[in-house]
């Protein structure tokens, strides 16, 4: 079991870092890169709300911290002349500090209040970048640069993306790798002593408390770093499309976030990346029904609820079962 | 200021029945009915189609709306939210399931009645003037008065029927109703299908004044768990507080906060958090829902 579980896994590297680039050059499908790029980052901002399902809460307010993201790197990158790595950092961390101060408050509500309340918060969110000065309201913030070198003592780590022959390429591997990077924090979080507690707090939070566990600390906590997942994913976003508006992010996207969770399944950790690989690429497949794309999608989502309440990665538990 | 608050009571009442739909599904089923802001652009669309395409009368179109919006709900409780809610681990799933039909519906508005602004026909000319104080045309009047008018319907129905008695026994507890002999699956469906309809009768009632398109579904959802958030979700006193109190302060923030620009919205939102932080349950809910 264990072999073959780093064998899936060594596989599944290979696939994203070395097969896609090369099929692609192979096929000259150059637009794919942006679909796999987008499916990549909004797998990021899908880890954080599953880690918020993780401790039993329904979020639909990551849209919210993905145009927190953005618009914290924007801001910096055209108004302070800071470099995008630099803003890749510090707006997954801006939106983690604003989410703390959010968090302590609504996260005492349970359920579909959580839901709603976060609902609420991506159109508060939108409505504040409208009327912030900074933001510059409705016309947004555009020609941002592309991510220029990044150099540790004088060596050169990434070449400045404008210089690039294809800075498609480029984002697409940065976008993989933080993806990567991702999945394997989650991937720790889950399998730790922290892992342990969320699911104690899943299952009863009163439970929990009584033996000892410091709920309030660790449902912040967790929003915390859901919120940072949401916040880089946003930055790289702005990166590649250089430019940002306060439509940017809106309710669609903070339910869509959630819909990758509960496709892909909640008790899965790569269930968020197989449901926004699933749902994101299929839309994009749809395209050639034109007109019937939006009828054929929601109505392949709601029969793969009625066949797979528990999400796609269910799918592996009965194979399981059956040996 | 009289002018503000016949505003603030014309708007709650409509947000009031629009609220009133959505809470009785969740407080029957524990479902987040994301649909419900589709639910009514659909209704509206069909009184649009009855009385401005086929030329029949307003109160016509009404009837349709809720006959098709009921049938409508009806079959989404049987065939689709019923299957799932038996064979999930976790009851979320239908938050999915609900956003599937959201989606679905928006589609088929799409579809059958196209994405431009549809309205009908004024049903009454003419506008009341009380001394410069009150300025309100009639037909605005006119669907205020029959939006209470369901309203007051709708709580008659809930506390003196039979159904209606059944289904607030299954919102309280649904294993003790089930062991009382209700039928559970029976009033579930007649629960959803009445919740549908409301949202239905209410798109119809707008399609008169205001008119209805497409891109009005997502933002009345939004609206529509605003208010329930504001008086406690699953309770139709609060539903009904929360409807007229977010009516009150749209027609207030409005007037009021016109001059620093369009933050009408943002300040209720922001007051809704804070609200929340200090009564997470709203004003009439039970803790936890």
């Amino acid at each position: 079991m264990k072999t073959s579980k780093k064998l899936g896994l060594a596989l599944f590297l290979l696939a994203v870092f070395v097969l896609v680039p090369v099929m692609i050059a192979a096929t000259g499908r150059k637009d794919l890169y942006y679909t796999l790029t987008s499916v990549a980052l909004l797998s990021i901002g899908s880890a954080g709300v599953w880690l918020t399902f993780y401790i039993g809460r329904i979020n639909i307010g990551q849209g919210a911290y993905a145009l927190m993201g953005g618009y914290v790197s924007a801001i910096l990158m055209t108004q302070a002349g800071f470099s995008f790595w630099a803003t890749l950092p510090l707006g997954g961390l801006f939106c983690a500090l604003i989410s703390v101060g959010i968090g302590v408050p609504i996260l005492r509500l349970r359920g579909v209040y959580f839901a709603m309340v976060t609902l609420v918060l991506t159109e508060v969110a939108r409505l504040t970048a409208l009327a912030l000065p900074v933001t510059n309201g409705a016309k947004g913030i555009t020609s941002i640069p592309l991510p220029g070198a990044l150099s540790i003592g004088g060596v050169t780590l990434i070449p400045d993306f404008a210089t690039m022959a294809n800075p498609k390429l480029a984002f697409y591997l940065l976008a993989v790798t933080m993806m990567v990077a991702s999945y394997a924090v989650l991937w720790r979080i889950v399998n730790s002593r922290l892992g342990h507690l969320c699911r104690s707090l899943q299952q009863n939070e009163e439970l929990a408390a009584s033996i000892g566990v410091n709920t309030a600390y660790l449902r912040v906590l967790v929003y915390a770093i859901s919120s940072f997942f949401g916040g880089i994913s946003g930055v790289v976003f702005v990166a590649i499309s250089q430019s940002i508006y306060p439509s940017s992010f809106v309710v669609t996207d903070s339910v869509n976030f959630m819909l990758y969770c509960f496709v892909g399944g909640l008790s899965y950790v790569a269930g968020p990346m197989v449901g926004t690989l699933l749902l994101y690429f299929g839309w994009d497949l749809l395209t050639v029904a034109k007109d019937y794309q939006m009828l054929i999608y929601s109505s392949a989502m709601i029969a793969l609820m009625l066949v797979l309440p528990n999400g796609v990665l269910s799918l592996l538990d009965r194979i399981g079962g059956k040996k | 200021m009289e002018q503000i608050i016949a505003n603030g009571l014309y708007l709650g009442a409509q947000y009031a029945l629009i609220a009133l739909g959505l809470t009785l599904i969740f407080s029957l089923m524990n479902v987040l009915n994301f649909a419900h802001g589709q639910m009514f652009v659909f209704g509206g669309f069909v009184t649009y189609t009855v009385v401005a395409k086929a030329g029949l009368p307003f109160v016509v179109g009404l009837l349709a709306s809720a006959v098709i919006l009921a049938a409508m709900g009806a079959v989404a409780e049987v065939f689709l939210f019923r299957p799932v809610i038996k064979r999930s681990k976790r009851d979320e799933s239908t938050m999915l399931l609900a956003a599937g039909v959201a989606f679905f519906l928006d589609a088929v508005i799409l579809l059958v009645f196209g994405e431009k602004q549809r309205g009908v026909p004024k049903i009454l000319n003419g506008v009341f003037n009380w001394d410069m104080r009150i300025i309100m045309p009639y037909d605005r009047i006119l669907i205020g008065f029959l939006a209470v008018a369901l309203i007051v319907a709708f709580i008659a129905f809930m506390q003196y029927s039979r159904t209606g008695r059944a289904m607030r026994a299954l919102a309280q507890d649904r294993m003790a109703a089930q062991l009382m002999g209700v039928d559970v699956d029976r009033y579930s469906m007649i629960g959803f299908a009445l919740g549908a309809m409301l949202a239905g009768l209410v798109g119809g009632l707008l399609v008169a004044v205001t008119g209805i398109n497409l891109g009005m579904g997502g933002p009345t959802s939004v609206k529509a768990f605003m208010m329930i958030m504001i008086g406690g979700a699953g309770v139709i006193s609060g539903a009904i507080a929360g409807g007229f109190i977010l009516g009150m302060m749209e027609s207030v923030g409005l007037t009021l906060l016109s001059a620093y620009g369009d933050i009408t919205y943002l300040v209720i939102f922001a007051s809704l958090m804070v609200f929340l932080a200090f009564r997470p349950q709203g004003l009439m809910g039970k803790p936890w829902g």
